[in-house]
């Protein structure tokens, strides 16, 4: 099936926020952000930048008719800054002008004096001197405190990850103008048009009914525009209310890098206790969340992370806290993995000490301890459908894992400039929002007259297909030619109180609420068949753009079918509605049921390493991935390759530094490097498991955007065993990035 | 006023000269299909072609609208995503569909850009070049495979390329529209751009001004050298090679008489900045920006180079290393500009070597860069001219650890010894390219990189202890 977003992209036509048609009298808004990390404001002159010609206003949280209050899980955090602030680049005023141009030079004239105040970029400080966001938080199953005594090794380290940002291509924006009845209608490049709505209706002091939010599509989002789209579209919104004019906000590159949060950064000790046999039989960890200045989403970030803290291993006694840790940092946020990476990164690198220190493989601990049916995650929920082990017996078997090992050992025996290394990298990941009550979506959809189909669903598209999908459940439903399918575009008038498209479950949710609506309206159709055919609803079938009796085509086709529906006053628009059956949690216990199914895979990953330069390719990633019955695996293939490099990238090359006054010295993409075309793995091969789906995904078409993710977390272990063969005295670490200069000054340590 | 064709109508504008290209076809002209990503050339997705008039041809070379001046499109053909759309898709569009190498679709049109450049270039194209004319364009979402796979489809559909005349080829084949054919004569009737030399600050390529000083260039009149005769070509005059000032890095990395000296110098060139920077950036403009890490720079001084000045001053001749006062800082005064570089020269291979390292291979600023040109008397070595960026305030030219290589034979116990020379001479600091631990580190391997790539045969490896 072709893929008309993807032609549209090709020719530029496609729209996204700024490439929407202004109208006569657009403003343009440029935000001036804190160059304080914290500190007390004690004075602020716009004077001058309202001087400045082509201004027409500057707003600060004075001008806010409603609440200064953004937070989307805790009131934590404000529009514009109130008497202190607690980042750099935090918002305190927005400046609003005839051009973009002239809104910059004017905020460039904005004086701020502030009182300065210590700013903590640590979270382990911040933890030490009680800055938390939330409460901290412990799994625990079993009872690690007497485990330790029956094991026989008994390993303790450190495990620290960095931020990552997410360089959508299209930064952030928004543009909203007056509607009619006092309404303001926001165009918004977010990932949740619902909160975008919801908090834009508290700022501005209205009903959510006189907030329309309108996303076309996102020019990537990564959860990156699940939260912090929101102060964009929401400034906007309070300056088209308060002006009476169109006003628009695109942010600067530089802007967007230096005022959003990334994926958060954690440090992490941990102990892991295994019997002789290599079982893991306890494993406890104490993590140290870097959240920002502000809770955003860290609080689900920290849940996932302590769902995923024990990754595809079943382990029987483990004790996981994370500390969500308040820092002088912009609000980090949601990143493809929602914590989870983080917390398996942990637990690798455990393993990978274990491993270190008993001197065999880590595969031979992974492969020991791997989850299987009914075993029981430290959450509570019985593993069902576990098919860990079986794509790593399929890994093995199309790979030849031993073989591969062989040839780099021989590799290796071989060369003294050039070494190589191998990790492998099990996921599992849980499919549902860890928020029960987010799970549900809803779809409208219309049959017009002329047989052609628009539905409406939550789901935003940003690059994953998910309009794709849609089109097929819809084409592969009514049985009707895909080009008679259009999904239009996320609007909370047609679709309300919708989720944000995130934590993997767009297809899921929005899916299986249109298969709901979509066999209401059949069932309508079949029944006007019958009276029109004089049989029984129940003989009918849509085939093909036909209608079939008793499995024979009659001569009433989509068309007529539609068109006699419509004459006999029949509707040909339904709402469906979907909530995921089963699951709970009770966070009073950290018991439950939280997740619909999960995903499982197994990676190889091999490196390269130039032993001279410190510099590395990844050579080989091989996969054996438990899709379901994949829907699209095109569309599911595009997902595995990027989310490996994202993650790739995360590693072993992405670097987010700030100096200790909290000042962002990568924010550019001269300084941020991702990964490039010539970073992508010479060989990237992903194979299906075989299986039969389960229930809850769309079709049997398991969740696809953020496992592949994880696999890149390999690449740390592969390349530091590449550095282990050039320098065995190196003791190793676990600190990533494993950028070039780590590699290189690793390599070179203590030799 | 500024003339030029886009897509298939006639601009004149009278929009400041020193305004980006970008906003023009944006926001000017409502061709929304160039996107904005970063301004700072270093994501790819306002990539546009720019056609200049050569002979009776136009030539097309991929270019970064975010870093063009709009004065720098003075009587070229700037073709955008829109102005290559024939109703149909075309086999690089096609490519990119059928590949599954467009997921959001932001850097698409950037990507699309970038291949047609490669397409109407007079190479043949394979997936290897295909490849390479889209790594200065970064995409998020795909992880480039399905955008691999795309190039060698597309490699496949261009095996028939007439290289001699591709853009008729594109053309006849309707992958470009037709009006493609009519572009070489309405360019030739457009008159040269009136500028004074007092009506604004020069600029060459403006991949590094147009970063900078973007705001305020938004609002100013530049003097255009980017396209002036008198400041381009690279010709060998009496055992030297004079390049031309606004000489670009794509054309110093094509150069036949500069491919005779450094035979390697087209990998070299691949390693700095992505092909449509390198197709706008101009070699002076690589030296009077000053940055301690310039990659041509660190060439060139290796080469012992030498700027001759021009502009209204009395033109003066001066080694290059002696033109770096000090960070940023330059032994240029305002009224001058440099008009060409010149070094010693013969058409056989040289013994050079340039390494760098940056935290990302291509399109990424070096770490540390170094050169190294040795001429060699029997077993000693007669001269050595080293340098290195990003070691001291400003491109380094490694004076004392040259002098102390020449005359000694080449061994392992002499690049050893160089070292410690070398340590004493660098000054890194520590900052987002690394720590000056890093540094101090990585320029000893590079050294001994030069080394091994020079005489494999004469370090043994054992000694040097790695």
């Amino acid at each position: 099936m072709n893929n008309p977003e993807a032609i549209n992209h090709s020719t530029g036509s496609s729209n996204y926020l700024d490439d929407i048609p202004v109208l006569k009298n657009t403003l343009y808004g440029v935000i001036f952000g804190s160059p304080s990390a914290h500190g007390k404001i004690t004075g602020l002159d716009l004077s001058a930048a309202m001087d400045t010609p082509g201004v027409h206003r500057i707003f600060t949280r004075r001008d806010i008719p409603g609440k200064n209050d953004i937070g989307g899980i805790i009131s934590d955090e404000t529009l514009f800054a109130e008497d202190e602030v607690h980042y750099r680049g935090q918002p305190v005023a927005l400046v609003v002008a005839d051009s973009e141009h002239n809104a910059r030079k004017a905020a460039r004239l904005i004086r701020i004096e502030t009182d300065e105040l210590e700013p903590v970029t640590d979270p382990r400080l911040a933890k030490e001197m009680g800055h938390l966001l939330i409460p901290s938080r412990t799994f625990r199953m079993g009872n690690v405190t007497t485990a330790w005594q029956e094991c026989d090794y008994v390993i303790e380290g450190r495990a620290d990850c960095g931020a990552q940002e997410h360089l959508y291509l299209e930064t952030q924006g928004a543009y909203s103008y007056p509607a009619d009845n006092g309404s303001i209608m926001i165009h918004s490049s977010t990932q949740s048009p619902t909160l975008v709505q919801r908090i834009a209706a508290k700022v501005l002091a209205v009903p959510m009914n006189r907030i329309e939010v309108d996303v076309a599509r996102l020019g990537g989002a990564f959860g990156g525009k699940e939260d912090q789209a929101t102060f964009v579209a929401v400034m906007t919104a309070l300056a088209a209310l308060l002006l009476q004019k169109p006003v628009k906000i695109t942010l600067s590159r530089g802007d967007d890098m230096r005022m959003t949060g990334k994926r958060h950064p954690y440090n992490a000790d941990f102990r892991i206790g295994l019997t002789s046999d290599y079982r893991i039989k306890a494993f406890s960890t104490v993590m140290y969340q870097n959240g920002g200045a502000a809770a955003d989403l860290s609080p689900a970030i920290m849940e996932r992370t302590l769902f995923h803290s024990t990754n595809a291993y079943f382990i029987p006694n483990t004790e996981v806290t994370v500390h969500s840790c308040r820092t002088n940092l912009p609000p980090n946020t949601a990143f493809r993995g929602f914590g989870a990476p983080q917390g398996m990164f942990v637990i690798e690198a455990a393993i990978a000490k274990a491993a270190d220190e008993l001197k065999i493989p880590a595969r031979i601990i992974q492969q020991a301890n791997f989850l299987r049916d009914n075993d029981v995650f430290p959450y509570g929920q019985v593993a069902r459908d576990v098919n860990i082990g079986k794509c790593f017996a399929e890994l093995d078997r199309v790979f030849n894992i031993g073989q591969l090992e062989r040839e780099i050992a021989d590799f290796n025996s071989r060369n003294t400039l050039y070494r190589k290394g191998m990790a492998l990298m099990p996921i599992c990941f849980g499919i549902s929002f860890t928020n029960t009550s987010m799970n549900h979506a809803r779809a409208l959809v219309h049959i017009y007259q002329d047989g052609s189909i628009g539905i409406s669903t939550g789901a935003v598209e940003m690059g994953q297909g998910v309009n794709l999908k849609l089109a097929q459940v819809a084409a592969g439903l009514f049985s009707v030619d895909p080009a008679r399918v259009k999904i239009e575009t996320t609007n909370t008038r047609r679709v309300a109180n919708t989720s944000p498209t995130a934590a993997s479950t767009g297809a899921d949710l929005n899916g299986n609420a249109l298969l709901i609506a979509g066999n209401k309206l059949i069932e309508r159709l079949k029944d006007v068949a019958g009276q029109m055919l004089g049989c029984n609803p129940g003989d009918i079938a849509l085939h093909e753009e036909k209608v079939f009796r008793n499995g024979a085509p009659t001569d009433i086709t989509w068309e007529k079918l539609v068109r006699e529906t419509f004459l006999r006053r029949v509707s040909l628009t339904e709402n469906g509605h979907y909530a995921t059956p089963v699951i709970f949690f009770d966070k009073s216990k950290e018991k439950g049921h939280p997740f619909a199914y999960h995903v499982y895979g197994t990676a190889i990953i091999t490196v390269l390493l130039d032993c001279l330069r410190g510099i590395y390719n990844i050579e080989k990633v091989l996969i054996v991935h438990d899709f379901g019955n994949s829907l699209n695996p095109d569309i599911d293939r595009g997902q595995i390759e990027g989310g490996v490099i994202q993650g790739i990238g995360w590693m072993t090359m992405e670097e987010v530094l700030f100096n200790s006054r909290g000042r962002m010295l990568t924010d550019s993409l001269s300084t941020y490097k991702v990964p490039d075309i010539y970073s992508a793995p010479e060989i990237l091969e992903c194979r299906a498991l075989e299986t039969e789906g389960p229930g809850p995904a769309i079709l049997k078409s398991k969740a696809i955007g953020e496992p592949p993710f994880m696999y890149g977390i390999g690449a740390y272990f592969a390349l530091q065993n590449a550095i282990r063969s050039f320098n065995p005295s190196w003791k190793p670490d676990y600190d990533a990035p494993l950028t070039p200069e780590k590699v290189l000054m690793r390599l070179y340590n203590n030799k | 006023m500024v003339t030029f064709i886009l897509n298939n109508e006639l601009i004149s504008t009278g929009k400041p000269t020193g305004s980006s290209l970008l906003d023009f076809i944006r926001y000017d002209m409502g061709l929304t299909g160039t996107k904005t990503g970063c301004r700072e050339g270093d994501c790819g997705a306002c990539t546009v072609l720019a056609g200049s008039l050569t002979g009776s041809t136009v030539v097309y070379r991929s270019t970064l609208s975010c870093l063009m001046p709009l004065g720098n499109a003075h009587g070229k053909h700037i073709v955008t995503i829109e102005g290559i759309n024939t109703g149909h898709l075309s086999h690089i569009q096609h490519a990119m569909v059928d590949n599954g190498a467009i997921q959001c679709g932001f850097c698409t049109p950037g990507i699309v850009m970038s291949l047609v450049a490669e397409s109407a270039s007079a190479r043949t194209t394979t997936a290897e070049s295909a490849i390479a004319a889209t790594a200065g364009n970064i995409c998020r979402c795909t992880g480039y495979k399905s955008i691999r796979r795309a190039a060698d489809a597309i490699a496949d559909a261009m095996r028939e390329k007439d290289t001699a005349d591709p853009v008729r080829w594109l053309v006849e084949n309707k992958q470009l529209p037709e009006y493609f054919l009519t572009i070489p004569e309405r360019l030739a009737s457009i008159p040269g751009l009136t500028e004074t030399e007092d009506s604004g600050i020069m600029i060459a390529g403006g991949t590094d001004l147009m970063v900078r000083n973007a705001d305020e260039l938004a609002e100013s009149d530049i003097v255009t050298l980017y396209d002036r005769k008198e400041l381009k070509g690279i010709r060998v005059e009496g055992g030297r090679c004079i390049i031309g000032a606004s000489v670009t890095i794509s054309e110093a990395g094509e150069s036949e008489t500069l491919k005779k000296y450094i035979p390697e110098i087209s990998s070299y060139i691949r390693l700095i900045a992505s092909e449509p920077v390198r197709n706008m950036a101009t070699i002076a403009g690589n030296i009077v920006n000053a940055s301690p890490i310039g990659d041509i720079t660190i060439i060139l001084l290796a080469l012992n180079a030498e700027v001759t000045t021009g502009g209204s001053r009395d033109s003066r001749t001066l080694p290059l290393r002696e033109l770096f006062l000090g960070y940023k800082k330059l032994d240029l005064a305002a009224e001058e500009y440099i008009r060409c570089i010149s070094f010693t020269y013969q058409p056989e291979p040289a013994l050079f070597s340039f390494e760098k390292v940056s935290r990302r291979t291509h399109l990424d600023i070096a770490s540390v860069n170094s050169a190294m040109h040795v001429v060699m008397n029997g077993d000693l070595i007669a001269g050595c001219h080293l340098s290195a960026g990003g070691v001291s305030p400003v491109p380094l030219y490694l004076e004392k650890t040259g002098a102390f290589l020449t005359g000694r034979p080449v061994s392992a116990e002499i690049v050893l010894q160089a070292y410690e020379v070398m340590q004493q001479e660098i000054s890194p600091i520590s900052d987002a390219r690394g720590s000056a631990e890093y540094k101090r580190l990585l320029l000893r391997q590079l050294i001994l990189a030069h080394f091994l790539k020079l005489f494999p045969e004469k370090i043994n490896l054992s000694t040097v202890q790695l």
